[in-house]
């Protein structure tokens, strides 16, 4: 008994201990530093949000969210500013946007320069299982249309046909 | 016969892939096309270098003639190579070159361009880099030019070449000027 409790003191204290830690442990995978984020938590979680969906132009496949570059810094600040001088979300992006290009969206946006970007894949898909349904069908009715032919004997046949069922032998 | 030439579809669909796969070989992704071509230069002001010459430069500057904006910090490795170019695109006169000295601590860039020589007919001190990134710019060096009436008609990413000195930038300033 008295064994028992001395190992539960240790262990609850280790588990208080890891969960202080998982509690005070930065988010993974965000680089934004504490003194960059905004006081009032809606506009830094449109920040958040908006940061996610911009390319880092230095490590391009990090958003400025991700990315510990100078310039992901500096356009996370500036997307903060822009919204603290209330700005609304599409405003920021088309600030960013009007400066670097539609690269920076890491999604890309639906118009006429990305349609086959969007829709081109739906499409060959499309035109692959319409390729595939008509080729089986038209094997199908190959298929039928060939039984249909050797389903008529001629007399001639039948005539061989009864011969070889008799004799066993051609 | 039709049914024959059907087996041939994977190939043809495999040289057409392979085309635009060769194709996009040849392109560098670290290059991003300028959002800001044939758009008139950012609205800016930027002061002197701290203790330097001249009085800075502004968007007023870049308009009634062809001028060059190179874009360069003494902490970029890659500008020291492209200096002497810099350096000699000045001197061909054909243009005003003008130096955006990007994010770079006063001091050091003064030491930089005393050692490796200060062509530009101005610099300005983009400290905190917001014209930088108005300008859209993302590594230096970049070098733009703009025309007469203030556009920005050509975008060199990365260091000028002498092959991209003597074959883009010196011709595109020509037939600018005509």
């Amino acid at each position: 008994m008295t064994a028992r409790r001395s190992l539960i003191a240790p262990a609850t204290a280790l588990l208080a201990a890891l969960l202080a830690a998982l509690a005070l442990a930065p988010r993974p995978a965000a680089a934004v530093n504490p003194d960059e984020m905004l006081n009032d938590p809606v506009l830094e979680h449109r920040a958040r949000e908006i940061s996610k969906g911009l390319r880092c132009l230095v490590c391009q496949n990090q958003s400025i969210d991700d990315s510990d570059a100078d310039l992901a810094k500096d356009l996370r600040i500036i997307v903060r500013e822009r919204l603290k001088a209330g700005d609304s979300d599409g405003a920021v992006v088309d600030f960013v946007v009007s400066r670097y290009g539609d690269f920076v969206l890491l999604r890309p946006p639906f118009k006429m320069a990305t349609l086959a970007l969007w829709i081109g894949p739906a499409l060959i898909a499309l035109g692959g299982s319409a390729a595939m349904i008509a080729y089986l069908r038209r094997n199908r009715r190959r298929v039928a249309g060939d039984a249909a032919k050797v389903g008529a004997l001629t007399t001639d046949e039948q005539r061989r046909l009864a011969k070889l069922m008799q004799d066993g032998a051609p | 016969m039709p049914t024959r030439a059907i087996y041939l579809l994977p190939l043809a669909v495999f040289l057409v892939m392979a085309a635009y796969f060769a194709l996009g070989l040849t392109k560098d992704p670290k290059i991003i096309p300028s959002a800001l071509i044939d758009k008139p230069v950012p609205t800016f002001k930027l002061p002197p270098i701290a203790g330097g010459k001249g009085d800075g430069f502004s968007s007023d500057d870049l308009k009634g003639d062809v001028t060059v904006v190179n874009v360069f910090a003494s902490w970029c490795i890659p500008c020291r190579a492209e200096h002497p170019l810099v350096t000699e695109l000045s001197e061909m006169k054909i243009a005003r070159v003008y130096g955006l000295n990007y994010k770079d601590k006063p001091a050091d860039a003064l030491r930089w361009l005393k050692a490796f020589g200060d062509s530009y007919y101005a610099t300005g001190a983009d400290l905190d880099g917001r014209v930088g990134i108005d300008w859209g710019v993302y590594g230096v060096p970049e070098t733009f030019i703009i025309d007469r009436s203030g556009k920005i008609r050509h975008k060199q990413v990365g260091p000028m070449t002498p092959d991209s000195l003597k074959n883009q930038i010196v011709p595109i300033i020509k037939e600018l000027k005509k």
